[in-house]
């Protein structure tokens, strides 16, 4: 496959112009501009806080100087606390081309609309000469996450999954798996299959606080329409998510923004550290979606039971559809139907070697069904993390640079 | 696996029970491996099938992993489910409350959880 070679050395599958807001007053303006370049690979992203958060800071950081972000265009009211110097400096040091507006000063909406639309295209036009270089399976980062699920996610899509991420894994692709609030059960399995006894021990503290945090919140856990889907008990029902993970070795664990420094299967923390605030780990599976793309991610497997139809700015989704109903009545958002497995005219391997060819042509430039429906979901909120412990990733030995 | 009823899907090899991926209706006899075995119950999509016959206290595995432990003998082709399996880690229920997890030696398993989940 080919992909665009930034300056920092990072290779991306989209060559994309990111429109980014960084309060919600400077939303709208943003938005017009978007809308007005109308084109697919100027997209909007931003966070609305006006109070300053190093989460957020991460985020935007990560998400501006993503491999499959070629340029980037800043909208700021001019008040909010959000530290606009410092994320153009990031952006700027790696090699990618930036402009700020300032609404404030700059006449107000409509001439900023009008500033933010020419920079937006002159920097579309800019990147559009990027090199584009051979790029290698092992250069690539894979996320997977489930939404809308059902009795079948765990029989068919995530299953297959596992499998597709078992293939990549051995062909040194990172991969990333997360939800670790809907891992509880699952921690013994988990921890064996950590690389190392320490990074085993930082992944059960990980679980622990998961179940914490959502004991807090006050979140049931095995309900009984579960129990009439088939499901017997928690272990298998944390399991069915679970499996998305495939079976490799777990050769990491990182926090959202956190880029995986080897291939191999990596575990995404997304549960907030220290006390219970801001809410909701993550409000919706776009937040996930985001957090994977932060790490890094160039594509994200999306299984779905009920039917999501969600795509995402930046990097493309493919969605993996378990459930055969769901898939007739929405087969022309769903990219794989995994619900022949349930039909007794696919097994789980064979979906799993069919999601790994559309990794391949997503990657290799097909648009995937939420990118040429034009989705292109962004949500970033408030959370608080501390850094990961030196354990979590791989022995400095093992380490090849990406 | 080859033989098997295409209503059912095998997770994993060493799993000890297939998953229902369409219903199967009692009275039916079905293709199980290398045998025939007839159905006792209605199998739901979802629900889980003994692929063979299992002691009480063996584990049951799902994705190749343990999803619980057999709480009375299970014959091949028997239904899986509430009425012959509990949890390892903490007691499930369904819309009428509490399902009993006690082993038939008379020892309760997770009361102290059980207690709590109340």
């Amino acid at each position: 496959m080919k992909a665009w070679l930034r300056k920092d050395g990072r290779k991306g599958i989209r060559n994309v112009v990111v429109v980014g807001y960084l309060v919600e007053c400077a939303h709208h303006v943003a938005r017009i501009i978007v809308n007005k370049a109308d084109d697919t690979d100027i997209q909007l992203i931003g966070f609305p806080g006006c109070y300053p958060n190093d989460y957020a800071m991460k985020m935007m950081e990560a998400i501006c100087t993503h491999p499959n972000v070629g340029g980037v265009v800043l909208l700021s009211l001019g008040c909010e606390g959000f530290n606009r110097e410092g994320l153009k400096d990031t952006i700027e040091s790696s090699g990618r081309p930036v402009e700020t507006l300032v609404i404030q000063q700059n006449g107000g909406t409509k001439t900023t609309v009008e500033k933010g639309l020419l920079a937006a295209l002159r920097i579309r036009t800019e990147i559009a000469k990027v090199e584009k270089v051979e790029m290698r399976i092992d250069e690539l980062i894979v996320g997977t996450i489930c939404g809308g699920s059902d009795g079948t996610s765990g029989i068919s899509g995530n299953p297959a999954v596992g499998y597709c991420f078992d293939r990549l894994v051995k062909e040194n692709a990172s991969c990333i798996f997360e939800e670790t609030g809907e891992l509880i059960g699952c921690e013994d399995v988990m921890i064996k299959r950590a690389a190392t006894p320490s990074l085993a021990k930082e992944i059960d503290a990980c679980l622990v606080k998961a179940a914490r945090y959502y004991e807090v919140l006050g979140y049931g856990s095995f309900a009984p329409g579960n129990a009439e889907g088939g499901l017997t008990t928690q272990e298998e029902k944390s399991m069915g998510a679970y499996c998305k993970s495939g079976e490799s070795e777990i050769v990491g664990l990182i926090k959202p923004g956190d880029i995986p420094p080897t291939g191999g299967l990596y575990l995404l923390d997304v549960v907030p550290d220290g006390e219970v605030r801001f809410g909701f780990p993550n409000i919706s599976d776009n937040a996930e979606i985001v957090e994977l793309i932060a790490c890094g991610c160039h594509i994200t497997l999306f299984t779905t039971g009920r039917g999501s139809v969600v795509g995402s700015a930046v990097s493309p989704v493919i969605k993996i559809c378990a459930n055969p109903e769901t898939y007739k009545n929405l087969s022309e958002d769903m990219d794989v139907n995994a619900g022949r497995v349930l039909e007794g005219t696919a097994t789980p391997q064979d979906i799993g070697n069919e999601i790994y060819q559309q990794v391949m042509d997503v990657a290799g430039g097909k648009a995937s069904k939420s990118e040429e429906l034009g989705h292109q979901e962004f949500i970033l909120t408030y959370k608080h993390f501390e850094p990961i412990g030196p354990a979590c990733l791989p022995s400095a030995v093992n380490i090849q640079t990406r | 696996m080859i033989n098997t009823d295409s209503r059912l899907v095998l997770l994993h090899n060493d799993d000890n029970i297939f998953v229902c991926c369409q219903k199967i209706f009692s009275g039916e006899s079905i293709q199980l491996e290398n045998h025939k075995a007839i159905i006792k119950t209605d199998i739901d999509v979802g629900h889980k099938l003994a692929r063979n016959n299992i002691n009480v206290t063996e584990k049951i595995y799902k994705y190749g992993v343990s999803i619980g432990s057999a709480k009375t003998d299970i014959k091949k082709a028997d239904h899986v489910h509430l009425h012959n399996i509990k949890s390892d880690y903490m007691p499930s229920h369904d819309r009428s409350g509490l399902v009993d997890d006690s082993l038939p030696d008379g020892n309760l398993n997770n009361t102290s959880e059980k207690e709590n989940f109340k």
